[in-house]
């Protein structure tokens, strides 16, 4: 006997969002630390070390990350013969893969400043450091917030793959009340407008202030 | 760290992985050239078409840039059928990508017909060309060469999402690791020789696309 789908599992669906939300955000700062040594590192003068967090970058972003996630999720219990929990093998995955894609989004936002200015921090005697801390990094910031909101909601999305192995967000809540009221043709349309209502305004919000920096930069767009 | 690796496991059923490594070449393939056509009709109308199309073409774009693909797929696979539409694991999947990718593609392609200047097609105009001469030969042509990275790393993103459709038994290459982890019980050595190959595939398919691009737009030019 199938339950009928009321008040009280529209609410469940509801509730997921929160899962869907914190794990994106977990990955999302977790993403961001990564990303931030990715980035610096990709932009040293050390062949190495570009080489390196290269190949990093093209593993994570040549690779589907839901073999990412299975990796981590039942690779790794086999591998290190212990239980790997859903939450921490989740988090990890979305992590590592988000720290790729910030680290190319901020690699390119570091490149895009001058290397006068690199050069002008050196002439007042900064130390490495200190030329990216006070001079490159607060400038590089503000051309890469457009694009970094964009993959925030890259992300949020992404995150509905966990729902595969099981892992309860939004999108496994709406399988979860599709399995025991068998009505797929409301509860998926309910799920896609939840995902929606949540990236649709921070899609805006990264249009909108493209634009702005776009204008100020001076790039000219017809439409 | 006592695990002792068996990839001859892996080796012994080589030729379930390459075909199912083979279906996502072919879903990719057949799906980025649908969604190309679906691009570039939309694109068109986005351009030229009346504000009723134009309008219903950024509603869809929209719709589809902000909800997940695995919500997508579910949506064509199992609330579909509920309105007496029925379609294959197959077809689904193909449906999914192309409807992802067209509206990915169509946003790109905007992009590129944004960076041809309004006096070329004005000169198109002077010398007779019709409007749809026009599109092809002016704006699209030039259009398409100046956008042809990102077509071809969104391409390869789709690719790499296709792995997603395992949800919905279309057997490529992730549904196909999928079955012989469950029947091998080694999950490590096949996800990750899988991820290797998807690795293999969105380089082998970066070599293909700039091989395509050189022919179509560079070979006979003078450099």
């Amino acid at each position: 006997m199938s339950r009928t789908f009321g008040l009280s599992e529209f609410l469940f669906i509801v509730a997921a969002v929160r899962w869907t939300l914190l794990l994106s955000l977990v990955a999302f700062v977790g993403g961001g630390v990564v990303g931030l040594v990715i980035a610096i590192m990709r932009t040293t003068s050390s062949r190495f070390v570009r080489l390196l967090t290269g190949g990093y970058i093209q593993l994570f972003q040549g690779t589907p990350v839901l073999m990412q996630l299975f990796l981590f999720y039942y690779g790794l219990s086999v591998l290190f013969d212990m239980q790997v929990d859903a939450w921490p093998a989740v988090a990890l995955a979305f992590t590592l893969y988000s720290g790729a894609f910030l680290g190319e989004i901020w690699r390119g936002s570091i490149q895009a400043i001058p290397r006068t200015q690199w050069e002008a921090s050196a002439c007042l005697s900064l130390g490495y450091f200190e030329q990216l801390r006070f001079v490159i990094l607060p400038q590089a910031m503000r051309i890469s917030i457009p694009p970094t909101v964009g993959f925030l909601v890259q992300l949020i999305k992404g995150t509905s793959i966990a729902a595969i192995i099981g892992f309860v967000e939004l999108t496994r809540a709406g399988q979860l009340m599709v399995n025991v009221t068998f009505k797929p043709m409301i509860i998926y349309p309910i799920v896609a407008a939840l995902y929606f209502a949540v990236c649709w305004p921070l899609s805006l919000v990264a249009r909108n202030m493209e634009r702005r920096i776009d204008a100020d930069l001076g790039v000219k767009r017809h439409f | 760290m006592h695990y002792a690796f068996h990839f001859n496991v892996v080796w012994d059923h080589w030729r379930d992985l390459a075909e199912g490594a083979w279906l996502t070449i072919e879903l990719s393939a057949i799906a980025m050239t649908i969604g190309l056509v679906l691009a570039t009709v939309c694109a068109y109308g986005k351009a030229a078409g009346p504000s009723a199309i134009r309008w219903a073409i950024a509603t869809y774009v929209e719709i589809i840039r902000n909800t997940p693909f695995l919500v997508q797929i579910f949506i064509i696979y199992f609330s579909l059928p509920a309105l007496g539409i029925s379609v294959g694991a197959n077809e689904a999947a193909i449906a999914a990508m192309v409807v992802n990718f067209g509206a990915y593609g169509t946003e790109i392609l905007r992009a590129g017909i944004e960076s041809i200047p309004h006096g070329q097609i004005d000169a198109a105009k002077a010398i007779g060309l019709s409007r749809l001469q026009t599109f092809r030969h002016v704006v699209l042509f030039p259009a398409v060469k100046t956008i042809f990275p990102a077509l071809a790393s969104q391409f390869i993103l789709l690719m790499l999402a296709s792995s997603v459709v395992s949800a919905i038994s279309a057997v490529e290459l992730t549904a196909a690791t999928n079955s012989l982890v469950s029947t091998t019980f080694r999950p490590f050595e096949f996800y990750f020789v899988a991820t290797g190959l998807y690795l293999m595939m969105a380089l082998a398919f970066r070599a293909a696309l700039g091989g395509v691009f050189w022919m179509v737009f560079m070979r006979g030019q003078q450099v």
